[in-house]
């Protein structure tokens, strides 16, 4: 889902940032609605929320960095997560996490460098009973094996 | 006439093709020239034979399972004619795995249609707020006191107490909040809820509003359940059109309404007080109690938060009445626990049982052993916060207190099953190194103590001063159990020292007495 996002825009991002001011604790609606429009959050948007919720820009900063989800910088074209806890660690799920490491030539936390994808790691899709899972872009794929694997990363490679 | 079908829009059956199944039903039925409605149920919890196609026929719903989209043609030919199938499953209530379950908080999951609130009313939903309305609020607080249900989410709290504290506790404006967090690996009771039957979700949280006098809900969903958001917020918006929120619930004079809001991915915001900093906007980080979130909550103000099975069991209890969840159950442990089998399982998936079964019945009865087919050599019951129990230990019944007094939790009911490949000081090391990854940074035990925790068993595993390192890490694990402020720092010593205690070898180790026993 990181495909087609728009380039950083301070308009927008105002727009967004708007758009959850009448809520109570607006501060995380913000950010996942400037990390839908843009794919991340800009720098340049810390100011702007700072100044909008009438906090400072170093209580934003601790929130944004506080969090996993939040990213500073664009991803790839695809998001490939792989589950990496006990369940899917009980499943087998450490092999397959080595064969796409390996397979993509990118290890998890980075992207690959001709921007196709970003393998992250991620604790739990409560996909358990079915594991060991992995997330495509929002999309949940389970019981992976190195077939189903392989089509994936063929996938996250286009 | 049109044939009825279900196929589960759970994210644990979309994961293994529910949708190409759906789809490919949809063509097949074209090419048939046969009129089909197939309703987008929840899972009825028995994962190993998902995608699960049901079929409603004269004498209920027959299942298939699990089904393939290139199985369809096939399958429906076979459906239209007699039904045999390689694939039949036969009547679903009669499957055994699901026949031997006692299921109430999941009464409805995987029947309804969870998009339908005329569906969820015509299967026994709102019953329990009606209820409720005709009580009254200090009726409501007592009756759930009486059933003696424990907060699900793994502390076991009565949920009533916490319920009779916030009414009793005087405020303009006080907060009903669903800790829908679920991150312990092996869980996934919560999202099952979400997905299969939201209403019900919508309703015990109504009814917690109306018995302690808060006129708004969030439900707080982790990021990792996209569908679980998704699902709620077309139940809330249903809900909201159904008059089962809003101004006059139900067409009392009680106000509720409630949103979604969706989590970042924090771990640590599955506690209950960093989850509420985490809705006001702040840092995910654990506050210190008193004052108790029933006193000081959300923004300051009176706050019930639960997690989402002790709101979702809230309707039965009322509709039932106290007694008759109460009689389920064992010593300090009352009603049913969902619970989730999970990792290297056969059949993995969700049971809903009174507690005091064993855990020996649930790994191995139920369970069915490993998927891999190998000997299972531990499971971690409670999450990552939870110990690692051998074979050994496979009498222990399922029970707050029976668990505790063996040095492990319950916890949100999750069981993962390894087989005999495991490494036990690698779990370990897992345990020490997630606990490091996620740790709000707040208490030192638990943000230096993880971090040194994996630095003791790597020496460990290498044999650097063996002995010495194991002593070390007891009393690392000791320091983070004792000194920290949350249940973060405080429980990762158990798989730590379950691993230790139970699976010396793994750690090249002296067999060590059971501390257990």
């Amino acid at each position: 889902m990181t495909q087609g996002q728009a380039p950083w825009n301070e308009e927008v991002a105002l727009e967004r940032i708007r758009g959850s001011l009448d809520r109570e604790g607006p501060l995380l609606p913000i950010l996942h609605a400037l990390q839908e429009e843009f794919g991340y959050v800009d720098e340049a948007a810390e100011p702007l929320i700072a100044e909008a919720l009438n906090i400072t820009r170093a209580e934003v900063h601790g929130v944004i960095t506080f969090y996993h989800d939040f990213r500073r910088a664009p991803a790839g074209r695809h998001v490939l997560k792989l589950c990496r806890a006990e369940a899917c660690q009980a499943a087998g799920g450490d092999p397959l996490a080595a064969h796409a490491e390996a397979r993509l030539g990118v290890s998890i936390g980075t992207t690959a460098p001709d921007g196709s994808v970003t393998l992250e790691v991620v604790y739990c899709l409560g996909l358990c009973a079915v594991a060991p899972s992995a997330m495509l872009d929002g999309r949940v794929i389970a019981r992976l094996d190195q077939g189903r694997l392989d089509a994936l990363l063929a996938e996250a490679q286009q | 006439m049109t044939l009825r079908l279900y196929v589960p829009i759970d994210a644990a059956a979309l994961a293994v093709g529910a949708e190409e199944v759906a789809s490919a039903l949809h063509a097949a039925a074209a090419r048939h020239n046969v009129a089909v409605n197939i309703v987008r149920n929840g899972s009825r919890g028995l994962y190993w034979l998902e995608p699960m196609v049901e079929v409603e026929t004269t004498v209920g719903r027959v299942a298939y399972g699990p089904v393939a989209p290139s199985d369809i043609d096939e399958l429906l030919t076979a459906i239209l004619a007699d039904g045999a199938h390689a694939l039949r499953l036969g009547p679903t209530e009669d499957i055994p795995w699901l026949k031997r379950q006692t299921r109430l908080t999941f009464a409805r999951c995987g029947i309804v249609d969870p998009r339908s609130i005329e569906d969820y009313r015509a299967h026994g939903g709102c019953k329990g707020l009606e209820r409720a309305l005709s009580l009254g609020a200090e009726a409501i607080v007592e009756e759930v006191v009486q059933s003696g249900l424990r907060g699900r989410g793994g502390a076991g709290f009565p949920t009533g107490i916490k319920w009779r504290t916030v009414a009793q506790t005087r405020a303009t404006q006080k907060y009903i909040v669903c800790n829908a967090d679920e991150g312990d690996s092996g869980t996934f009771a919560d999202r099952m809820i979400m997905e299969g039957d939201p209403f019900v979700l919508i309703e015990g949280m109504a009814i917690a509003g109306i018995a302690t006098g808060a006129t708004k809900g969030y439900v707080y969903i982790r990021s990792e359940y996209p569908h679980a958001v998704a699902a709620m917020e077309a139940a809330i918006t249903a809900a909201r059109r159904g008059g089962l929120l809003g101004n006059y619930v139900a067409g009392s004079s009680f106000a509720f309404d409630m949103e979604v809001r969706v989590g970042a991915g924090a771990y640590v915001c599955g506690e209950e007080t960093s989850l509420l900093d985490s809705l006001e906007g702040k840092r995910g980080q654990v506050r210190a109690k008193p004052p108790l979130p029933a006193h000081k909550g959300l923004f300051g103000r009176p706050t019930v938060i639960n997690n989402v099975l002790s709101f979702a069991s809230a309707p039965i209890i009322m509709d039932k009445g106290a007694a008759f969840y109460r009689d389920f159950g064992m010593g300090r442990s009352r009603g049913t626990m969902p619970i989730q089998l999970a990792g290297n399982v056969k059949h993995g998936g969700l049971y809903e049982t009174a507690f005091g079964i064993t855990l020996g019945e649930l790994v191995d009865d139920i369970g069915g052993g490993t998927r891999s087919g190998r000997q299972v050599r531990a499971v971690q019951v409670g999450g990552p916060l939870g110990a690692y129990f051998p074979r050994a230990l496979f009498d222990t019944p399922f029970d707050y207190e029976a668990f505790a007094a063996r040095d492990g939790l319950i916890g949100h009911g999750g069981i993962v099953i390894f087989d005999d490949t495991v490494d036990m000081a690698k779990q370990a090391r897992f345990a020490m190194e997630f606990c490091a990854i996620e740790s709000c940074g707040k208490c030192t035990p638990c943000r230096i103590g993880a971090a040194r925790g994996v630095e003791v068993v790597d020496r460990i595993i290498k044999d650097d001063h063996r002995a010495a390192n194991i002593e070390v890490l007891e009393d690392l694990c000791n320091t983070m159990k004792f000194g920290s402020l949350c249940a973060l720092g405080g429980f990762t010593p158990y798989p730590v020292m379950s691993a230790l205690n139970h699976f010396p070898e793994d750690f090249g180790a002296q067999p060590r007495l059971q501390a257990a026993e």
